[in-house]
């Protein structure tokens, strides 16, 4: 007989609580236990420290701190929107409310934190909010829509960034903070100062000093303002209250277990609590320093020390520093270790600088250790001072202060860092650990490191041996994106000029090579408008830039023959239409095929038939379908609010304009696009490279999304747009892609590649944060204005028509050597069955 | 000025030189029924080798794009885009591949 497994319960299931299952899973535990997760929320956990995101796009499952398959994988079981009600120690069992009763071995309490609202009169009127689950901000959303104004309670940490959020979502925003100044805790006088300036100058209005006394409602029982502890009252349609968090631990109280006088499990170096077989961790827990740590980093540390205390692993949990870094767009905050200079003799060197709202401090011992600091309006240097926390930095401190150019000779660069030092503190990992990976994927893998608060990912990449050789190929130095720009500064159009005046030395006068030259047809071709070059991708030197596919207007097939496929904006197509491309079919024996991107593909033409094939074609009013380049290739679409009873919008009309805006633009890589009519997104928008969703007031657009091999879902970029506001978005966003993307380079890697991601692309396309906007849409408009159809023009021109031969010296001869075999009533290749990758004997 | 292949039976005129545009191929039809793939580099000078891909069995090298690799041509399949040298008919991604190539010369138009 075997013995039963021992149990483990855990209690929550935050970020703290996954870090424990993953500590258990790593350590080999989850074999040799049964695994219970009693989470209270409807999702696993999450990653509430980037909670805010949530507003600029991130969805739900971004958020998602646990990996597809982790429970199944380890066996445990997780049982959602079920919060534990009892413990009973006596017997070791836990109650939870649907009435299940769990045993358990060991008992892990990770029950977080509850936001604090302080008991002010209204505090419970609809209106008033809390800033803590993702449940808190839909509920928030919701309430925002069609409300004017906000204030947040708070002006901590967590408050700046509810207030940021509010204002993001389009409320006028105020601040009510008690203490003399903002983030109290993290920055000291003259940080608060160099803050309040720069949250100010966003547009906020922030009141220091002052307690909330009262929350006011109107005739509705609704939020309408508060009164103030000064006797003002102000007008707000919201109240977020973010006046601090408390230790969840009603559970441990109730049954027993030994907690702090102001709050939290009271929890020895290990972290068990008063009971042996019961520990607590993270947010809920007193550790024994004394303290209740509401951040992220030691309750992951506390995780790692339950974890190894179960395997009577010597770790202990003593404390840890109350590093922060400020994730609010546009604030750079953060304070680290001694940042108030609590150590005796303690001394400060100060940087302020209140034109531009940068204030610098850091705290060193008599003896030139480095102990805390604080930073404001500028924490670039934050990932580096961290880490140097505890030791005598290299430099003098004020030099590490000082801006760049002013009296700091020395750069200070990671290279400094002794190898102990802790880089990423969210996971406690060292310059060594990271030095030993190759790349930032690596290091997130292998270490952990960087996948927090991610404030450290600068200093990463600055440990990571630089990149060797970003060129584009043996020919050039450049990468596309550099090519791109000379290309359209210098405004050159031959590609022979563009190498030997910028090829590597090696290269130039050479004849180039398959990448290169594909590559500079296609920006060449991009920019054709632009740069005043011919438009007609075939035109003189251009013909030998291009892919064998462009060179012919038709793709390649396995056994040398070629597919035909004529554009069908929006897969709207009339019987007559049909009719032609099934005649056509028939005619010339080609093999049909409905596509996934709404086309009818029809494969088996030889080189020589392509020009009788698209005559009767193009007669037919059928234009090239670009199915051959790097361009856009269709636009699917739904039916829309024309036929379907739920559309919202005219998805068919939209996608059929935005196919024929963008038709034969030619991008470092294919792109694909979708429209659907209503959120139930039948044509599959989110996995295209630009994605549009209906919704009742207008069109969301979707970008970085692809099928294919890697699938990815599409991030949304803004929402509610009118028609010609999407167009304007979609213009911009393809022609800063065209831009700066590399060599083949799909939108989705190009997104996850830029830097600042999602946030970045925002600012740069909807906000115009570089300036750009106007030439992005001034070079879409050219393309939109000159664009012909490749084969109606190919067809007029006798000289072009020369090289769809099989044969130069006998041009009216078929190719023997293309032929086919009947299967299904239709054909396919006759080729023996070949194995890719060796040759064929 | 034309382009002469050599084969059996001598120096086959393929085309005008001017027909060919530098950096690509066209396909030639030889008496015994094979194919060669022609090509003309950006100085001018032209190149002859098989036109059957080894590694897919298509006839479709000629349809490949030109380049120079360490100061020698070569041509890419446009299939699966293995290079050969177009001097030596060398596969530069398999050393043991190899395809034919052809004498090939241009000539004053008589
Ligand atoms: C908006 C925001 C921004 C933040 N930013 C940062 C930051 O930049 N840096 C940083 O270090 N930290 C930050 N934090 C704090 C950080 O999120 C917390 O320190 C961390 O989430 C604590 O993890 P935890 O697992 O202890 O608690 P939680 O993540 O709160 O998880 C506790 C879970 O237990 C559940 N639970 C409670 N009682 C029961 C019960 N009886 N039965 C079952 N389940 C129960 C709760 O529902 C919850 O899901 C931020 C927090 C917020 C809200
Ligand atoms: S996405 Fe909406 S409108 Fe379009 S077909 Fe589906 S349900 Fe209908
Ligand atoms: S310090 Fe937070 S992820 Fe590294």
């Amino acid at each position: 007989m075997t013995e039963p497994l021992p149990t483990i319960v855990l209690i929550g299931h935050g970020m703290v609580g996954q870090r424990y299952l993953e500590a258990l899973a790593e350590r080999g535990v989850t074999a040799t236990h049964r695994i219970t997760v009693l989470c209270e929320e409807p999702r696993p956990a999450y990653d509430r420290v980037h909670l805010t995101s949530y507003f600029s796009g991130s969805t739900a499952e971004d958020l998602s701190m646990t990996p597809a398959g982790f429970m199944e994988e380890h066996g445990i079981a997780l049982h959602l929107d079920d919060p534990a009600e009892h413990i009973d120690r006596a017997a070791r069992r836990v109650t939870s409310r649907s009435g299940q009763v769990f045993p358990y071995d060991v008992l892990v309490l990770a029950t977080g934190s509850y936001p604090f609202v302080p008991p002010v009169p209204g505090k419970d009127a609809p209106g008033c909010f809390v800033y803590r689950t993702i449940e808190d901000l839909l509920a928030i959303e919701e309430y925002a829509k069609d409300r004017g104004s906000g204030a947040v309670v708070g002006g901590g940490l967590l408050g700046l960034e509810a207030a940021g959020a509010l204002q993001g979502l389009g409320l006028a925003t105020r601040i009510v903070e008690f203490a003399p100044r903002l983030m109290p805790v993290q920055v000291d006088e003259g940080g608060g100062a160099a803050l309040l300036r720069t949250i100010e100058s966003m547009g906020l209005t922030v009141h220091t000093g002052v307690g909330t006394q009262e929350v006011v409602t109107g005739e509705d029982g609704h939020v309408s303002g508060m009164r103030l502890s000064d006797g003002s009252t102000v007008d707000t349609d919201l109240v977020v209250f973010s006046a601090g968090v408390r230790p969840r631990d009603q559970l441990a109280r109730d049954c027993g277990l030994d907690v702090g006088e102001r709050g939290g499990i009271a929890v020895d170096a290990r972290c068990r609590t008063s009971d042996a077989h019961v520990y607590a961790i993270g947010e809920c827990a007193l550790a024994v320093d004394g303290r209740v740590y509401g951040l992220v980093a030691p309750g992951y540390e506390m995780a790692e020390t339950a974890a190894d205390d179960l395997l009577g692993r010597e770790k202990e949990f003593t404390g840890a520093d109350l590093s922060t870094k400020l994730k609010l767009l546009g604030v750079d905050v953060a304070s680290f270790g001694d940042a108030h200079g609590a150590t005796p003799d303690s001394l400060d060197v100060v940087w302020s600088d209140s034109r531009s709202g940068v204030y610098k401090k850091l705290v060193v011992s008599p003896d030139g250790v480095l102990l805390g600091g604080v930073l404001v309006g500028d924490a670039d240097s934050y990932g580096l001072l961290r880490p140097l926390t505890g030791s005598v930095p290299p430099v003098a401190p004020e030099q590490l202060v000082l801006p760049a150019g002013v009296g700091a000779p020395v750069a200070l660069g990671p290279s400094a860092l002794p190898d102990h030092a802790v880089i990423c503190s969210c996971h406690n990992v060292t310059k060594k650990a990271i030095a030993a990976c190759d790349t930032l994927a690596e290091v997130k893998k292998c270490t952990k490191a960087g996948t927090g608060c991610g404030s450290c990912v600068k200093v990463i990449g600055q440990l990571l041996p630089a990149a060797t050789d970003k060129g584009l190929c043996g020919c050039f130095p450049f990468t596309r994106a550099e090519l791109y720009e000379i290309v359209r500064t210098r405004r050159l159009t031959s590609y022979e000029e563009i190498l030997d005046g910028h090829g590597r030395p090696e290269a130039r006068g050479g004849d180039g090579c398959e990448v290169c030259k594909p590559t500079v047809g296609s920006i060449i071709a991009s920019l054709a408008p632009t740069l005043g070059a011919s438009g007609y991708v075939l035109d003189g030197e251009q013909a030998a830039l291009q892919d064998t596919n462009d060179h012919f207007l038709a793709n390649m097939q396995r056994n040398g023959s070629y597919s035909v496929v004529p554009r069908i904006p929006g897969g709207e197509i009339t019987p007559d239409k049909l009719i032609v491309i099934g005649e056509v079919a028939r005619d010339f024996g080609l093999y049909t095929k409905i596509t996934g991107g709404q086309r009818i593909d029809l494969f088996g033409a030889s080189v020589d038939q392509l020009p009788r094939i698209w005559a009767r074609l193009v007669d037919a009013g059928f234009e090239s379908g670009h199915a051959y380049g790097k361009a856009l290739r269709t636009v699917k679409s739904c039916v829309g609010q024309t036929w379907c009873r739920y559309g919202v919008q005219d998805s068919v009309r939209m996608a059929i304009d935005l196919e024929l805006r963008y038709r034969g633009l030619r991008a470092p890589h294919k792109l694909k696009s979708a429209v659907s009519g209503c959120a139930r997104e039948c044509a599959e928008a989110q996995s295209k490279d630009f994605g549009v969703i209906a919704t009742a007031s207008g069109w969301n657009l979707y970008v970085g999304g692809n099928g294919g091999a890697t699938p990815r879902h599409a991030d949304l970029l803004a929402q509610d747009l009118s028609d010609a506001e999407l167009v304007r978005l979609i213009d911009r966003f393809l022609m800063f892609y065209i831009r700066t993307a590399d060599r083949l380079e799909r939108t989705s890697t190009w997104l996850e590649r830029l830097e600042g991601g999602l946030d970045h692309l925002r600012d740069v396309v909807v906000h115009d944060s570089l300036g750009l906007c106007a030439e992005l849409e001034a070079l879409m408009a050219d393309h939109v204005a000159h664009y012909r159809d490749e084969w109606a023009e190919t067809l007029q021109d006798p000289e072009r028509l020369r090289r769809f031969v099989s044969f130069v010296n006998a041009p009216g001869a078929p190719d023997p050597t293309v032929k086919f075999v009947p299967e299904r009533d239709q054909v396919k290749p006759d080729l023996a069955v070949l194995t890719i990758g060796g040759p064929v004997r | 000025m034309t382009v002469e292949l050599q084969v059996a039976q001598g120096w086959l005129t393929v085309c005008e030189l001017s027909s060919l545009i530098p950096g690509r191929g066209v396909a030639a039809l030889l008496p015994d029924g094979s194919q060669a793939a022609v090509f003309v580099d950006r100085a001018g000078r032209p190149y002859a080798i098989g036109n059957q891909d080894p590694f897919t069995g298509a006839h479709v090298l000629s349809r490949g794009l030109v380049g120079t690799a360490g100061g020698r041509p070569f041509v890419a399949s446009p299939l699966l885009k293995q290079r050969f040298d177009l001097e030596s008919g060398r596969c530069l991604d398999d050393e043991e591949t190899v395809v034919r190539t052809y004498p090939v010369r241009t000539a004053v138009t008589s």
